[in-house]
Order: C-alpha cells, then structure tokens, then sequence
C-alpha cells in the first residue's frame, strides 16, 4: 500500500511531500511515545501519532521512517512542516482518530512493525 | 590509510532545554556518515543513540559537548555535560525508569528507554557521571561488531 493509497482510505489532507507519496511503507506504528518509536520501529516504516512537536520529525528522521500522518485532525506549526519538507519526509493529517486510522490501514492490508522481518 | 587515526572529528556544544534545535547535531551526523557511504543500517543505529544522548542532554543538563570521531572501521561518540549526574546508573538502564519531568513526557520522551535503547544499538558505552557535576557517556559503534573483542587489546 503506498503512501497515496493511504491518504485516500484516511481522506488525509498533504502537508508536504506530495512528490514522495509513490513509496510504500514495510510496516506502520501508532505511537504517542516517541521513545517507543525510537526503540522499537523498522525503518521505512509510516508513523500516525497525536504529537505535533519538532522532535516527531527528528525521531523519524533518526530512525530512517518514510512519513508520518497525524491523527485527530492535529497539525504542526509552519516551522515543524519546513523542517519536514527539508528532510523529505512527507506529513499527512487526518480528521480520524488513532484507532479508526490503524484500523482502516490494517484492514486495507498494512501491517505493523513486530509483524514484518 | 592509518586505521587508528579518525577520518573526521566533529566537536559541538548543546545547550540544554533549548528544544527548538534538539536533535540538530544527530542530524549533522546522520548526513556525514551518509556522505561517507557508510550502510544505512550502521547510520540508522548510531544516529538513534546519539540523538537519544542528546535529547539526554537537552532535557537534564546545563550544558554539554557532543564530540564525535569517525574511523573507517567505527564511531565513536562522547557526550559530555554539566548537569545533575545520574544517582544510581544500574537504575538509569532499567527500561521504564525516567525522570524526565511533565512536559518532557507531553513532547513524547520520558518512557525510559532512552539509555537501555542507547546500549542496545552501540557496540560498547560507558557512562561516568558524578551527582551535582555531570556526565559522561562514550559509546563505540563497529561497522562490523565481531571486531569489538579485538578493539579492547588495541
């Protein structure tokens, strides 16, 4: 499933890195913690989290994730988008809430990190 | 090509609680290595070690350095702060112990993962830290780990 396909089953809106939408994530992670996405996410993985902070884009910039959607209709402020555009991670957001995301994305075939080699 | 001498030093200063640039060192690291043509996986585990350092960092100390020597067969990383120390280490590595206060846990930090994460994706770490003075954390990363036994008799 690749990132536009995602957008679509979570009728997201792009906040930057509409270029980027071709790539296909191995695996996806719900988190609110970004010490659990540190320590435990794949790389090439898609991030949906309720955290809007700076440092959402420097933990997927670390651990090599491929984009994030944000839940509950959140949106970071214009300094945190430009620091994700510079990175080329491509940012969504979404009006669901974190457990209607992962369970539209799951039931459309995704699957989560501790399910993928 | 001498082995033992670093291929690149890079020497920084962190300032702690200033959150607007954290993870901007981690960052500058992550793109030398990558212009080094070192393998994704070997960036990806160093990067996530000194970034959690240097949150570290940020969110308990004063002040730090973030010096960074790259060989071509390791990494080596040190972090050093003024700060409060760590009281007990052992208790530092228990995965779920944190100190971090309420709004560090608002931004997502605080699970206590951050050092057991640090050991877990470095070939060795040390930490040495005195309350009320600071801390010291090295960390050496191998490109390939069977050579951390030979690293100690060099």
């Amino acid at each position: 499933m690749t990132l536009r396909e995602i957008k679509e089953l979570l009728q997201a809106e792009i906040l930057t890195g509409e270029e980027l939408l071709d790539i296909e994530p191995t695996s996806i992670c719900g988190s609110d913690l970004l010490s659990d996405v540190l320590a435990f996410t794949k790389e090439k993985s898609l991030l949906l989290t309720g955290l809007t902070n700076s440092q959402v884009i420097r933990t997927a910039e670390m651990s090599d994730l491929i984009g994030i959607v944000f839940v509950r209709g959140k949106r970071p402020d214009n300094a945190t988008i430009e620091l994700a555009t510079i990175k080329k991670i491509p940012l969504l957001t979404t009006r669901l809430p974190m457990f209607e995301s992962c369970g539209r994305l799951y039931q459309g075939g995704a699957r989560g990190c501790s399910e993928v080699k | 090509m001498n082995p033992h001498q670093p291929h690149i030093e890079i020497k920084k200063e962190i300032t702690g609680g200033d959150f607007s640039t954290a993870g901007g060192i981690s960052s500058e690291l992550k793109n030398i290595l990558q212009q080094a043509g070192l393998p994704p996986q070997f960036i990806r585990r160093v990067v996530i070690a000194t970034y959690e350092a240097e949150m570290n960092v940020v969110i308990h100390a004063y002040r730090g350095t973030f010096s960074t020597s790259i060989y071509p067969d390791h990494v080596q990383v040190v972090l050093e702060d003024e700060g409060p120390g760590i009281p007990d280490v052992d208790l530092a590595f228990q995965e779920g112990f944190s100190t971090a206060p309420a709004h560090i846990r608002e931004m997502g930090f605080g699970a206590g993962y951050g050092l057991s994460n640090m050991k877990k994706c470095s070939n060795q770490i040390d930490i040495q830290t005195q309350v009320g003075k600071g801390t010291k954390v090295m960390m050496t990363f191998w490109l390939d780990p069977s050579q951390v036994k030979s690293s100690v008799s060099v």
